[in-house]
């Protein structure tokens, strides 16, 4: 069972990588074409949402019939939970650093393939900033 | 026109990855959740976590076989701006719960509240922050 997840795993995440490429997202240069509305604004990358959101809805129609996951014991999707202000921080976080660069997790991640040192950097400083998350939560919990 | 038609089969293929994931593993295919979640300590979920990572770093070799050309990636920011945007992708991404895929491409699709709102705030954010380094002065 792990194996066959762990196939499942490796397979979703080529698709995403190749969606990714295929989708023009991994170009940071029209990631911020994109964002900046108030340019030349490039609408191309909604419909990339547009289109990875539509076929993800239909798959949390068909788990609604389904009592448990094919290969897992239960569905582990997060429940609603109410709107925090850790939540919109993080985002707004996020969406600072998206906006100073063009490069979200996903398409950094996938972008190491092609080995630019730029790339390599901001995934280095991503995963420092997780781990800072990381460690300065733990501590807090701690004490 | 050609452009619209890749980012649909683009983002189409990105919602057919998210789906198996659901579908089969019962998870939801969010990047920074998966990254962060396969650093240590190892739990069950680290081995297709990882799984999916190498899947992922695959996808534009892929590309390059399909098409016989890597996919573009043109990133001219200074190294100072490169550094503190990965630090705030990184850390934003965990203290929010997600990224454009868990909170957008999964969270968007189950009209999760709380993805509503972050997707809305990390779009206003890079919007704006976009605004003020390319019409600002910055």
């Amino acid at each position: 069972m792990d194996t066959l997840r762990s196939a499942v795993g490796l397979f979703a995440g080529l698709l995403f990588g190749f969606g990714l490429a295929l989708s023009g997202m991994m170009d940071p240069e029209r990631v911020l074409g994109f964002l900046d509305i108030a340019g030349a604004w490039d609408p191309s990358l909604a419909f990339v949402l547009g289109g990875a959101v539509g076929v993800s809805a239909l798959s949390y129609l068909l788990v609604r019939r389904m009592r448990k996951p094919v290969l897992a014991q239960r569905f582990e999707i997060p429940h609603n939970r109410p709107i925090t202000a850790s939540l919109i921080a993080g985002a707004a976080l996020f969406g600072i650093g998206w906006g100073l660069v063009g490069l979200c997790p996903g398409p950094a991640l996938a972008g190491l393939t092609l080995g630019l040192p730029q790339v390599i950097g901001f995934v280095a400083a991503m995963v420092t900033g997780m781990l800072l998350h990381r460690f300065t939560t733990a501590r807090r919990r701690a004490s | 026109m050609i452009v619209y038609l890749s980012a649909l089969a683009g983002g189409a293929l990105i919602g057919t990855s998210a789906a198996l994931l659901l579908v089969l593993n019962g998870r939801i295919a969010g990047i920074s959740g998966i990254a962060a979640g396969a650093m240590l300590p190892l739990s069950r979920d680290t081995p297709w976590r990882w799984a999916f990572l190498a899947g992922l770093l695959l996808g534009p070799v892929l590309y390059r076989l399909a098409f016989g050309a890597w996919p573009v990636v043109q990133l001219d920011a200074p190294w100072s701006l490169i550094v503190l945007g990965g630090l705030l992708v990184g850390y934003g991404t965990r203290l929010g719960g997600g990224c454009t895929s868990g909170h957008g491409v999964c969270g968007l699709a189950r009209l999760s509240p709380r993805s509503i709102a972050a997707v809305a705030t990390f779009m206003a954010a890079a919007a704006a922050t976009v605004f003020l380094v390319r019409h600002g002065g910055w």
